[in-house]
């Protein structure tokens, strides 16, 4: 018997403010929960309903903006205690009990050269100190691994990565950086990131991509989606300063895409 | 060419309702900090209500009008001159080439909105003129004018120039700035936050009966306030999520920050509450060091308040676009 999705829903909508609503899927950072969100996105963007403006994903909600305005002049009443949100509810609550149930959810595969160490990852032999390794054994750990991209947020295409070996995962700097260039690859506690645009942080620097993850010129502006799976390819100084510049359409060629 | 900036004043940005549809990108809306002034800006020259305006912080800019044009400055009182005679605010102007507008100083709210008929020539980028400072996208370079920058504006014949006695010409209506002004120190309406319950007992109570003041690390990105300090039952990790306009975040210290036009997309604070869309423009009025007080409404009571005044811009806009006709071909 397919779960009733619309009991499961019922109690898990929020207001955000008079103009958005939060849809919860779940209570921590786990696949589950982000394939539902993303499966739901998915279906909201292909049909969206007059007054949608756009939905944000998190690690265990999404969030739907809507225009009131827009909300009121289409579903207009004279009733007294009209609510676009409550509106909005609705034909959220319709959706969600068609949807999902066994749909897979595919994923891109993006690949990140990052050139290790040196001047382009000073945090590097830190480290590998802080876990009894060499440098190399954390270059190793860091790029053999997978990476889920389960939101974007916080600048512009930067992604919050999930999939962080334990055996490296290193606490933030005791003093931040006043400023961090973009492209940096860095880790912080269980998370590993990379910047799209120059900014002040603590993030311990492992290394340098040459790839522009802020690209404003193309649609979309992120070089990385919630849902993308992204590996690190480890180049050398050389071929960084090869690849290094270019336009933003080029970008997306630095950093292939892999399926 | 047309508007030639002499001294770019404070903080002045292009700016207009925002960019929308790229939050999932990690993209910020920005956008003006107060949205109905900027729109009642423009319905006075009679361009689109979303169309780009300066939106000119505290200290304002020295600017020579290299061509005619029809402009219209709402907002913040500033203290407009234009050849050093009193501006009038809220109404339609028509300045002649080679006048000078100037801004005196502050006498209230925090910021003003000059719009230009057919608007400044700014290409958009992700389908909005909006400057995103930060990233350095969007309005004039990316960027706050600078000494020396020229904006280009349709050049505007409507008005005979031989009619004109001095520098510039204006009708004699004009709309209250009442409807659009708060007063100082104003009471700013919420309603409860996603983390609201989070909070203790004490904290939510101080919430709405002590006043805050605005603290001197308050910009575009959001107001910092100082205050009562707020505490959580118990500290448990929140992921981050997305946030919006007018989120009220609380950091470890206690201390609550407003998010404004400039806020990141996504945060981790938990929130107390949520300022209600028809109150935003209010707090981009305030200045730092000056107070506020919270006021609970319902959701519904929000949704109700934003409803009202969507019929009343409209209402403005067929009254205007009436009067503003009338003016210019007589």
């Amino acid at each position: 018997m397919p779960k009733n999705l619309l009991n499961e829903t019922a109690c898990n909508m929020s207001p955000l403010g008079d103009s958005a609503i939060v849809i919860t899927f779940g209570n921590g950072i786990d696949y589950s929960v982000h394939k539902k969100i993303k499966l739901f996105m998915d279906l909201l963007e292909e049909d969206p309903f007059a007054g949608f403006v756009e939905c944000v994903p998190a690690f265990t909600n999404l969030t739907v903006f809507y225009d009131p305005l827009v909300i009121y002049n289409t579903h207009k009443s004279s009733n007294e205690s009209f609510s676009p949100y409550e509106v909005v509810r609705s034909l959220l609550e319709g959706k969600q009990r068609d949807s999902i149930e066994d749909k897979k959810l595919s994923h891109r595969t993006v690949s990140i050269p990052v050139c290790y160490g040196g001047e382009f990852g000073p945090d590097l032999e830190y480290v590998a100190r802080y876990h009894d390794l060499t440098t190399d054994e954390v270059i190793h750990i860091h790029s053999t691994g997978e990476y889920l991209a389960y939101m974007i947020g916080f600048a512009p295409g930067f992604p919050f990565l999930g999939g962080l070996s334990e055996n490296i995962a290193t606490p933030r700097r005791a003093s931040p950086r006043m400023t961090i260039p973009a492209g940096a690859v860095g880790i912080a506690g269980k998370q590993t990131g990379v910047y799209p645009i120059s900014t002040p942080g603590g993030w311990q620097l492992i290394g340098q991509t040459p790839a522009k993850l802020f690209l404003p010129n193309v649609n979309p502006p992120s070089l990385l989606q919630a849902g993308d799976m992204v590996k690190f390819q480890p180049i050398s100084e050389q071929e960084y300063k090869e690849t290094k510049g270019g336009s933003d359409e080029s970008s997306h060629n630095q950093a292939r895409i892999i399926d | 060419m047309s508007l030639r900036i002499i001294k770019p004043g404070l903080l002045t940005s292009i700016q207009d309702l925002g960019r929308k549809g790229f939050q999932q990108h990690g993209v910020i809306v920005g956008g003006a900090m107060d949205g109905y002034s900027l729109r009642m800006a423009n319905m006075l020259v009679g361009n689109d209500q979303g169309e780009a305006a300066l939106e000119i912080t505290l200290m304002g800019p020295t600017i020579k009008m290299e061509k005619d044009c029809l402009l219209s400055i709402t907002g913040a009182n500033l203290t407009p001159t234009i050849d050093n005679h009193a501006a009038p605010m809220w109404k339609p102007i028509y300045v002649r080439e080679g006048s000078i507008l100037r801004f005196e100083g502050c006498k209230s709210g925090c910021r003003a909105y000059l719009s230009v008929a057919g608007g400044y020539g700014i290409p958009e980028v992700m389908d909005s003129k909006s400057t995103y400072l930060r990233a350095g996208i969007g309005g004039y370079m990316g960027r706050a004018l600078k000494a020396g920058d020229v904006l280009a504006c349709e050049p505007r014949k409507i008005i005979d120039g031989q009619k004109l006695k001095g520098s510039f010409s204006f009708p004699m209506w004009f709309v209250n700035e009442k409807e659009f002004m708060g007063a100082r120190n104003p009471v700013i309406r919420f309603i409860i936050g996603s983390q609201y319950e989070h909070f203790t007992n004490d904290s939510k109570d101080r919430f709405e009966k002590d006043s805050y003041k605005v603290s001197n690390q308050s910009d575009r990105m959001g107001y910092r306030l100082s205050g009562p300090a707020l505490e959580l039952e118990n500290n448990k990790e929140l992921l981050s999520e997305a946030v919006t306009n007018g989120s009220i975040q609380v950091p470890p210290d206690g201390n609550p920050i407003i998010l404004l036009a400039d806020r990141q997309t996504t945060g981790g604070y938990p929130k107390i509450a949520q300022v209600i869309t028809a109150d935003l423009p209010m707090i981009a009025q305030v200045k730092p060091g000056e107070s506020i007080q919270f006021s609970r409404v319902t959701l519904r009571e929000a949704e109700r308040l934003y409803l009202h005044k969507e019929r009343q811009m409209k209402e403005w806009k067929a009254s205007i676009t009436l009067a503003l006709n009338n003016w210019l071909l007589n």
